[in-house]
């Protein structure tokens, strides 16, 4: 069991409140995944690539961390620490070299992009949401998590979303069985899971399809044939995101929309406290339906 | 019984669910019988689980919203009336009653229900009617997935489409459909519809507010060939 939220907003207007609509959200859900949270927030474009990384010991990694980045780089770094997370702003063309010095000094890289930050850490998710101020947060579209621990261990890595290409992220309810033959054959083509996790395999997936060409709603259409397994899955891209279930569907999930937004729930309760809930369009999405939305 | 109490049997008793907690709620219609309440309004459920379960008195209960998982869940001789949708297992294990649900049922709505009436005026999603043990369910939309699978006895309804793989595995369950059948699950076949079938539909969409015709349906049923060991399929186990 595990809990999903996830909120596209199709007016600008509750950009600023999306942070504070997601955290409720992200909060009812914690009777289906107490051990660790995550959100994965696309905000404005920055002036450049954003790298999340996380430290559990911040105060020593993240300081004069950007200086030394930007030293490093030859260009100046901005950075955002909040708490054990930091999101650092790049000049342009010097990701790989970032990543080389950032991942040099034992720092996680949490997710990469013009948009997205993700945060994630293991505890409650009302501890996590605190931590992390996620209500303060503003953006177009948010998607989160909160894991009750199947498949591996309850660790900062382990915790959803996954994020294995720029502004490309994927939460999970369900449990793969193919994971390991999946890890082998998108290791040989360039698409190395960093962990044990089974939906960290499912994101290199659809990062590897996506890579090849495919758009969103073929890249998760493939989730279908490729991956064996229980699963609901969210995806969010830079501009969209989209929502598969396995031809089972054991695992729940209902969605609602209205003028304003269309939310992804694994309870209806995570919907009680959204505007206008009272007359959206609720439904509950197909079983091997890909659903996605795109601004 | 004094003017008091008589005048009280027609009170309606609000639980608002803004206010109180579930426990509270359910311990209140539970002890219903030890008042002169038999009437109930649930406001605010917010999408909660296990609302108004394990009733067992001739009470009346409207639920203001929609609900989470089990809701009605064990219901004996109540009428529970949902304004809203419904999550998982609604009306799962119903005794006797009738159950309402205005808006959609999620997966496996009426499971392994003993008796009573389950309507659902939306759509209910997949494997509803599972393993059902004599209920009989009416949707006035569609059904999904798995729907009646291992069913034993009582009537599906579905003036709507059916879904894959009804009614795999069934038992002794009529299932009657109105519109499309996506596939029919092992062992269950399309069987022909008498009178009687006509009969016990027609009376069925009537105690369901259905606007359709018995005739409009077609009825599915058991070939009857999973009930026993087949020696001659020894080699498919």
């Amino acid at each position: 069991m595990c809990g999903i939220v996830g909120l596209f907003l199709k007016k600008d207007d509750l950009r600023p409140k999306l942070g504070d609509m997601l955290t409720d959200m992200l909060i009812t859900m914690t009777d289906r995944g107490p051990d660790s949270a995550g959100i994965a927030i696309y905000g404005d474009d920055s002036d450049g690539l954003k790298v999340t990384v996380q430290s559990d010991t911040p105060e020593s990694d993240f300081a004069g961390l950007d200086t030394a980045l930007g030293e490093a780089l030859g260009s100046p770094v901005t950075m955002k620490a909040v708490d054990t997370h930091a999101v650092l702003t790049l000049p342009e063309g010097t990701r790989d070299a970032a990543i080389a010095f950032l991942e040099a000094r034992g720092l996680r890289i949490m997710g990469l992009g013009e948009a997205m930050e993700i945060y994630k850490e293991i505890g409650l998710p009302k501890d996590v949401a605190d931590r992390f101020n996620l209500r303060a947060m503003g953006g177009s579209h948010g998607i989160g998590h909160t894991r009750m621990a199947t498949e591996s261990a309850v660790t900062t890595l382990g915790a959803h979303p996954f994020s294995t290409d720029e502004d490309q992220c994927l939460v999970h309810n369900g449990s793969l069985s193919n994971h390991n033959q999946m890890r082998r054959i998108l290791t040989e083509k360039g698409f190395a899971p960093r962990t044990e996790n089974d939906t960290e395999v499912a994101a290199c997936y659809i990062s590897s399809r996506i890579a090849e060409g495919a758009n969103l709603g073929e890249a998760l259409e493939g989730t279908l044939d490729d991956l064996d397994g229980f699963f609901t899955f969210v995806m969010g891209t830079k501009t969209g995101f989209g929502v598969v279930r396995d031809p089972i569907a054991c695992k729940p999930a209902v969605m609602a929309e209205t003028d304003d937004y269309v939310a992804f729930g694994s309870e209806y309760r995570a919907f009680a406290n959204l505007p206008g809930i009272e007359a959206a369009r609720v439904w509950e999405p197909e079983p091997a339906t890909v659903y996605f939305w795109e601004r | 019984m004094t003017a008091t109490a008589t005048a009280a049997t027609t009170d309606l008793q609000t639980l608002d669910m803004a206010e109180i907690e579930l426990r509270e709620v359910n311990a209140a219609l539970q002890g219903a019988p030890a008042t002169n309440y038999t009437q109930f309004e649930i406001r605010n459920p917010r999408g909660s689980h296990a609302v108004a379960v394990g009733l067992d008195a001739e009470i009346e209960v409207t639920v203001k919203g929609s609900t989470g998982y089990y809701c009605a869940g064990m219901n004996k001789l109540a009428t529970v009336h949902v304004e809203g949708s419904v999550g998982p297992g609604a009306a799962e294990n119903m005794m006797s009653g009738t159950v309402i649900v205005e808006g959609d049922a999620s997966q496996y709505a009426g499971a392994t229900g003993h008796g009573g009436l389950l309507v659902i005026k939306g759509n209910a999603s997949s494997r509803c009617g599972i393993s059902m043990k004599g209920i009989d369910i009416v949707v006035h939309g569609n059904i999904g997935h798995m729907s009646a699978f291992m069913a034993q006895k009582g009537n599906l309804v579905v003036l709507g489409d059916a879904g894959d793989a009804l009614g795999d595995s069934l038992y002794e369950a009529r299932l009657f459909v109105r519109g499309s059948v996506r596939s029919l699950g092992a062992d269950c076949i399309e069987k022909e519809m008498r009178p009687e079938h006509l009969e016990i539909l027609r009376d069925l969409l009537d105690k369901a507010g259905a606007d359709a015709k018995p005739e409009e349906f077609k009825r599915y049923g058991s070939a009857r060939k999973l009930y026993n060991f087949n020696i001659d399929h020894a080699d498919e186990y």
